[in-house]
């Protein structure tokens, strides 16, 4: 376990008399596509927000790339990636000046930013459209270059938090073959979604309802565990019983 | 007689240069529940603003009801109920105070109108004096439904209501909005989950300002006319790639846990062609079946 990429053990976190997140324990595997599913309201915001080292934890332990959630949240910064379906690109900002900025955020010198920019640009063949402003790409396009940007750090983990939502079916298939292969690369992906089909996807499942993660296998063992024959039926079963509904 | 009528309704932006919605032209029948499906940027948002009359056609009429969008949009404003994609219900108020508001301002009250919006109300109504901004994201949207029917309008528009919202909740969304039906409001409502599609009366499938068809959920999955075939067990990315390099692919994308494949011909002899081309690949225990298509595969088919 010692290589694992996040490893939480008990991870709480209250607000007041509410726990929004109770004695999660897991952990997550080099090159491991991770989904997090859960209600609205289970408390997958909350959980990422910890990992990617937003909020202080109640108690418990949790450790991400290495490092702790207590006392080492700026290198955890420095060694994940984000990117979010609400917010990811400057729309106002052109190709390569996104480039450009994520890569200076993430503390790239000049000189590589000047190549991996290039790199990057011909690999996702957007040489042509480096001065475009990224609000005339198509939305295919501007998801790649989101997602390329998110890993330009090279992180060893990427929170994908709902990185689909409301992109056509072909778009979000395509977006899909990124994180394979991305994830074939060795980058452990962490991801959330309403999508059920989406969820098939993943090497691993976890789900949360009102706070605990209460199923944590693969689609195929989740399936056989609850008599189910998609992973919507899964969802289902578990979230039906969510007492809890706050955000 | 038809609630809603567009006849080629086109909406530009940026001074012509963004064509947000295409001279686009449907009828929604009186009591149907009519679903706009499509991705971000097909222009469904651009569509509910014109028919609320909140923003102004570049070519092109619509009516609502028999009212023209643009000279009689006072009329309207009166009749219909429109809950927009984004939450814009005044957030330090409570539950209770802008359902007042909204039941005032048309001239009505709670009580008048309770029976209608009863069913979703007594859900949130534990929460009465909770101030909007406080309420999780699934209460919101019952309260936003409630506060768009208080004035009992005769046309619901209804702006991509269940996105970010999970399958649960999104469910019982769909199921309230069955009851309302039944009461003979008709329903305009946009969705970009293509599951959802199965549960309106009539859908419009769109992208990019235009619409690639207008059908009855079942027609749109009989039109599609052509055989699909399933893959299932094994290393599925992997199996992806090679598949997309057979000659006879049209199509393989993720569904799921299988795959599903297009191909060139229907030719009764694929499904054992493609067992043989996946063992010739590697793959011995893959299996392979026709399957029927969901409104996903249509909508890809479509894309082209």
């Amino acid at each position: 376990m010692s290589d694992a990429v996040i490893i939480t053990d008990k991870l709480t976190k209250r607000f007041g008399d509410f726990i929004a997140a109770n004695e999660l324990t897991f952990t997550v595997m080099p090159g491991e596509i991770f989904g997090f599913l859960g209600a609205n309201g289970a408390g997958k915001t909350t959980a990422m927000r910890m990992l990617c080292g937003l909020s202080t934890p109640s108690s418990g332990k949790a450790s991400v790339a290495g490092f702790d959630v207590y006392t080492e949240v700026e290198k955890i910064k420095l060694n994940i990636g984000y990117m979010s379906q609400k917010f990811s690109l400057y729309e106002d900002l052109t190709v390569m000046e996104n480039i450009k900025f994520y890569a200076g955020i993430y503390g790239l010198s000049d000189q590589e930013i000047a190549d991996k920019g290039m790199a990057l640009l011909q690999q996702l063949d957007l040489e042509k459209e480096s001065k475009k402003l990224v609000r005339e790409l198509p939305l295919g396009w501007k998801q790649k270059l989101s997602f390329s940007v998110a890993v330009i750090h090279k992180p060893k983990i990427v929170f994908l938090d709902e990185p689909t939502g409301g992109v056509d079916p072909v778009t979000r298939r395509q977006f899909w073959d990124l994180i394979y292969d991305a994830a074939d690369k060795g980058v452990t992906i962490f991801v959330t979604t309403h999508y059920m089909d989406e969820a098939e996807y993943c090497n691993r499942i976890s789900i949360m309802v009102d706070g605990f993660i209460r199923a944590l296998d693969t689609p195929d063992h989740l399936k056989q565990q609850f008599n189910a024959k998609s992973m919507n039926e899964v969802f289902y079963a578990l979230a039906r019983e969510a007492k809890r509904s706050a955000d | 007689m038809n609630a809603i009528e567009l006849n080629n309704l086109t909406k530009t932006y940026n001074d012509g240069s963004i064509t947000a919605v295409d001279h686009l032209s449907f009828d929604v029948k009186e009591g149907e529940l009519y679903g706009l499906i499509g991705p971000d940027g097909a222009g469904k948002t651009s569509i509910f603003r014109m028919l609320t009359t909140l923003l102004l056609p570049d070519e092109g009429t619509a009516k609502v009801n028999g009212y023209d969008i643009v000279k009689e949009y006072k009329t309207i404003r009166n009749i219909v109920g429109y809950m927009p994609g984004k939450f814009s219900l005044y957030q330090d108020l409570t539950v209770e105070e802008n359902l007042n508001f909204f039941a005032t301002l048309f001239g009505t009250s709670i009580k008048e109108n309770y029976d209608l919006i009863k069913d979703i109300y007594i859900q949130i109504e534990p929460y009465k004096n909770r101030r909007a901004g406080k309420l999780s994201g699934g209460m919101k949207q019952k309260l936003a439904l409630c506060c768009a029917l208080i004035h009992k309008p005769t046309v619901l528009f209804l702006d991509e209501p269940t996105t970010g919202v999970d399958a649960v909740s999104r469910q019982e969304f769909w199921e309230m909005l069955g009851r309302l039906k039944k009461q003979g409001i008709t329903i305009l409502v946009s969705t970009p989950y293509m599951d959802e599609a199965g549960l309106c009366d009539k859908i419009a499938l769109m992208q990019s300002g235009k619409i690639l068809s207008i059908e009855k959920p079942q027609a749109v999955i009989s039109n599609f006319n052509e055989k699909l075939y399933g893959i299932s067990k094994g290393n599925l990315y992997k199996i992806m790639l090679d598949l997309r390099k057979y000659e006879q692919t049209v199509s393989c994308f993720a569904f799921g846990d299988a795959l599903h494949l297009r191909l060139k011909s229907n030719a009764d002899d694929n499904v054992s062609n493609i067992k043989m081309y996946l063992k010739n690949h590697g793959y011995m225990d893959t299996e392979v079946k026709e399957i029927l298509p969901g409104i996903e595969d249509c909508f890809i088919k479509l894309l082209g």
